[in-house]
């Protein structure tokens, strides 16, 4: 079973420490519910996946985007 | 590729690069480097600008092999792991000027980032100030982050803009392991680069193949486990992330270590080498420098790794570094073991306004997600 993440937030192009910024600051805008980012860096795709481990959430990394990664931050409590 | 990445994105990961950085910086210093600037990014971008004849300070020119070593580890590494990507296209002519920027105030400090925490590995109290300096200079940089600070997006570029920096790296070292003077006077007097301080600072070094040896190293593990001096206090405010500063934190202590194992820890304020202590402007200096590093996006290592996987917007930052190196010089901004220059304080404080207001007029753009 998917979800379809409410909120993607496109961070391509963007440097450390903006992706991960925006990241969260979805986090809060999604309200607990999952949130898709794309990247195109390893360093932003590390630091986003960290970022979800850290808040407690499970972050699914897909290779399948244009020109990087899709990660799906999961919603809180599953 | 993502499970390569992931052994250098442990907390362990990080502490082996920091120590090693930490350890083979110290140990440079024994093996002939400056005291206490076993590794500094800032002075060796500065020794190579004197080498190419951009800056005339006679103490400080070599074309230190570390920094194109530096450059040409990282692209190995990248190319490695696939994650050499040619980009550019983020405001490059901001980054040209707060590289410019960050150099002048490493100048008046006396040390980037690096040599900051090597200095106070050293004993080396006016570290401290310089450091409380650098953190402040961070905590603007992370304020202007908050309010949407942003210097945009960079877009994929063609293979030949990626291999620019590599191959400029490779020029240096052919120009280091050539030595060629450009320009004689008619007593035989060099008048072109590439020059060699006989010397000062410029003249303390380790062998040229033991230093482009560590510098291969230290810049291919700094690219895969992503060491920034300059993200490891930013990280830690602005998310609570530790992992960069662990690795800070391991060379600090593993430079601490071979300096107390080599009789190198000298504790005190006065006759620390290469160092002044005017503390305000060891504050001063390194508040420019750490504004202009945050506002950029990393430490001047960081920057320099950065353009050896592509990142021609980090290569442009790295040529401001040697334009402000320049400018240091030039236009005697600079300090010495005396203190600041008369002109010193009046560059930083007019550089701070200046980084300010690149602080204050960047901005997210509305349409971005």
């Amino acid at each position: 079973m998917e979800t379809t993440p409410s909120i993607v937030v496109d961070a391509r192009g963007l440097a450390c420490p903006e992706p991960v910024m925006r990241a969260k600051a979805a986090l809060v805008r999604a309200k607990g519910g999952s949130v898709e980012v794309l990247v195109d860096n390893g360093t932003s795709r590390d630091n986003v996946a960290r970022l979800a481990s850290r808040e407690g959430r499970a972050a699914e990394i897909r290779d399948n985007a244009p020109d990087g990664w899709r990660i799906i931050i999961s919603a809180a409590g599953i | 590729m993502g499970k390569k990445a992931s052994l250098f994105s442990t907390a362990p990961g990080i502490i082996v690069v920091g120590a090693f950085i930490g350890s083979a910086a110290a140990l440079l210093s024994v093996l002939g480097n400056p005291a206490n600037m076993g590794i500094c990014v800032a002075c060796f971008t500065r020794d190579l600008t004197g080498a190419l004849g951009f800056h005339r300070a006679s103490s400080v020119q070599y074309l230190r092999p570390e920094i194109p070593a530096f450059i040409l580890g990282s692209f190995a590494a990248a190319l490695l792991a696939g994650e050499w990507r040619p980009r550019s296209g983020s405001s490059p002519f901001v980054r040209l000027l707060l590289g410019a920027l960050a150099m002048i105030g490493a100048l008046v400090f006396l040390g980037c980032p690096w040599r900051a925490w090597l200095r106070l590995a050293g004993g080396d109290w006016n570290a401290l100030l310089g450091l409380a300096g650098l953190f402040a200079g961070i905590l603007v940089g992370i304020v202007f982050l908050k309010r949407g600070y942003s210097l945009g997006r960079n877009y994929p570029q063609p293979a030949s803009l990626g291999l620019v920096m590599p191959l400029l790296a490779a020029a240096l070292l052919v120009l280091l392991a050539l030595s060629p003077l450009f320009g004689r006077d008619a007593a035989g007097n060099p008048t072109g680069p590439i020059f060699r301080s006989v010397k000062g600072p410029g003249a303390e070094a380790a062998s040229e193949l033991v230093a482009a040896a560590i510098g291969l190293a230290v810049g291919f593990l700094a690219q895969r486990s992503r060491f920034c001096t300059v993200g490891a206090l930013r990280d830690l405010v602005l998310f609570r992330d530790a992992r960069l500063f662990l690795g800070l934190a391991a060379l600090f202590v593993s430079a601490l270590i071979v300096n107390l194992a080599t009789g190198r820890f000298h504790p005190g304020f006065a006759g620390q080498p290469i160092a002044h202590s005017d503390g305000v402007w060891n504050f001063g200096g390194m508040a420019l420098s750490g504004l202009a590093f945050t506002l950029a996006g990393g430490c001047p290592g960081r920057q320099i790794f950065l353009s050896g996987e592509g990142d021609g917007d980090a290569g442009v930052f790295v040529v401001g570094m040697i334009l402000g190196a320049a400018i240091s010089h030039n236009f005697n901004l600079a300090s010495s073991a005396a203190g600041p220059s008369p002109y010193g304080p009046a560059a930083v404080i007019a550089g701070l306004v200046l980084t300010l207001a690149i602080g204050l007029g960047f901005r997210e753009r509305a349409s971005a997600a």
